[in-house]
């Protein structure tokens, strides 16, 4: 592919919101005080219903790699600022940029999510409510969620022309999930309405995870099987409104493996693999995330002048 | 691109206004006497009051335990358990008078209204686990925790 010297210039200009998004994290890695080690399902695209600790931020940093049929792969990635505002109310902050192998890096938008616990108690079937407005372009190739008729053609535009588009969606799912004999297993229906007079889209994720070992150690341990969460993931499009099933939908199915480590880091791994022609052959996914507790007195110490 | 910038900049204040919000009411389970509330404890149903500790005959649950506790549960309740501004004392007399199948069903279900975390993300061995080392402790009064095996 020929790249002229405007998109290059271009692809300069655009590293400065990953440059940002390095500051703001290391920026909340250094100021905040005390971590806590995080007990994550190795879920990516998939949500459970175990949200964050109140008070509790959760920085994390996700790549996804992906093979791109009719055009050059790609690098995607966002940051996500999840904090723990009360034990049943959970807020995020998302960042997401990409790069386009042999064309350019660009930041692509943001995203506000929100995701609320109903039910005060434990249930079998845990639901949670989540509510998420996005401000993207078209560039954004985060595949955070597989909603309506998204297939892999979308993404073989260049950058300068599928940025040109922006997307302005209200995304609503209902999370339903349970935990059993040290499993969990999440479904998550998905609806996106496009705020620009587009119809709804439908889509799902479901997963599936167990730690290799239930017990607890009587020691503090790095490697230990308790520390490993495995599980599966799969997750898709189901179109729209007009035209709802799998007819002209990207389908996936993720194996995925979580490391919690007792410094407060999680790691996670997931090479998410195309189950149909409409879909990418393979995204493969990993992700960093820290936990940080008292992040919400430390704020509120700037605001209110006490801890 | 400035209105997306300044769009960007409103949710990030927007953000960090909700973090700060939200920790007004960070020491909610205080009853109206300043103290700490355990009625909680109490509103466990039958099936979890008269639910025996699967861990009770393990030795080494309470010490599993008590790694357990420093990583998930000594931010707030203190590295000793004996309580901080934002939680209560785990070795009152409420808590230690408590069967293990009530502390269990606090530790699974939270009180997500008073800023108690649900816990069923820990499998269930390890919430057994801790709820061995919590009845080890022994009451503020006593000081010197019990034996493991002998305070399930």
């Amino acid at each position: 592919m020929l790249i002229s010297d405007s998109s290059l210039l271009k692809s300069h200009r655009f590293t400065l919101p990953s440059a940002w998004l390095c500051a703001l994290f290391a920026f909340v890695l250094l100021t905040c005080g005390s971590t806590t080690p995080a007990q994550e399902n190795p879920y990516i695209v998939a949500y459970d219903h175990n949200l964050e600790e109140p008070g509790s931020l959760e920085v994390e940093y996700f790549s996804t790699f992906g093979t791109q049929r009719g055009g050059p792969n790609f690098h995607a990635f966002w940051g996500e600022f999840e904090y723990g505002a009360t034990a049943w109310w959970t807020t995020e902050v998302y960042l997401d940029g990409q790069t386009t192998y042999g064309d350019s890096t660009l930041f692509t938008g943001y995203r506000w999510e929100n995701r609320i616990r109903p039910l005060k108690n434990e249930h079998f079937i845990n639901p949670v409510l989540y509510v998420e407005y996005e401000n993207i372009n078209g560039a954004d190739k985060i595949l955070k969620e597989v909603e309506g008729h998204d297939v892999e053609s979308d993404y073989a535009e260049p950058n300068s022309v599928l940025r040109k588009e922006t997307v302005r969606e209200l995304e609503l799912k209902l999370i339903l999930s349970s935990n059993y004999k040290g499993w969990n297993f999440t479904e998550n229906t998905i609806a996106t309405k496009n705020l620009s007079n587009q119809p709804w889209e439908f889509g799902y994720a479901m997963a599936a995870s167990r730690p290799l070992a239930l017990k607890g150690a009587t020691h503090k341990c790095t490697v230990c099987a308790q520390r490993f969460v495995a599980g599966v993931e799969m997750y898709g499009g189901l179109g729209d409104r007009y035209s709802f099933g799998l007819h002209n939908t990207s389908q996936y199915l993720a194996p995925e493996v979580a490391w919690n480590l007792p410094s407060g880091w999680t790691l996670r791994l997931a090479p998410s693999f195309g189950l149909n022609g409409n879909s990418h052959q393979l995204l493969l996914r990993w992700g960093v995330s820290y936990e940080v507790s008292g992040f919400g007195r430390m704020v509120a110490s700037l605001f209110q002048g006490h801890p | 691109m400035k209105v997306q910038r300044f769009a960007l900049a409103s949710m990030l204040v927007c953000f960090l206004a909700t973090v700060a919000a939200s920790q007004q009411k960070s020491v909610a389970s205080k009853n109206s006497n300043g103290n700490y509330d355990y009625t909680e404890l109490s509103k466990a149903p039958n099936k979890f009051l008269s639910k025996p500790n699967p861990m009770a005959t393990d030795p080494q649950a309470a010490t599993a335990g008590k790694v357990l506790f420093e990583e998930h549960c000594g931010e707030c309740h203190g590295d000793d358990a004996l309580g901080t501004k934002r939680a209560p004392s785990l070795r009152a007399p409420e808590v230690q008078d408590a069967s293990p199948g009530a502390i269990y069903w606090i530790l699974s279900n939270g009180i997500v209204r008073k800023r108690m975390p649900v816990w069923s993300k820990l499998p269930e061995p390890q919430r057994w686990q801790l709820v061995s080392f919590i009845k080890s402790l022994g009451t503020e009064q006593g000081g010197v925790p019990a034996p493991a095996h002998q305070n399930n």
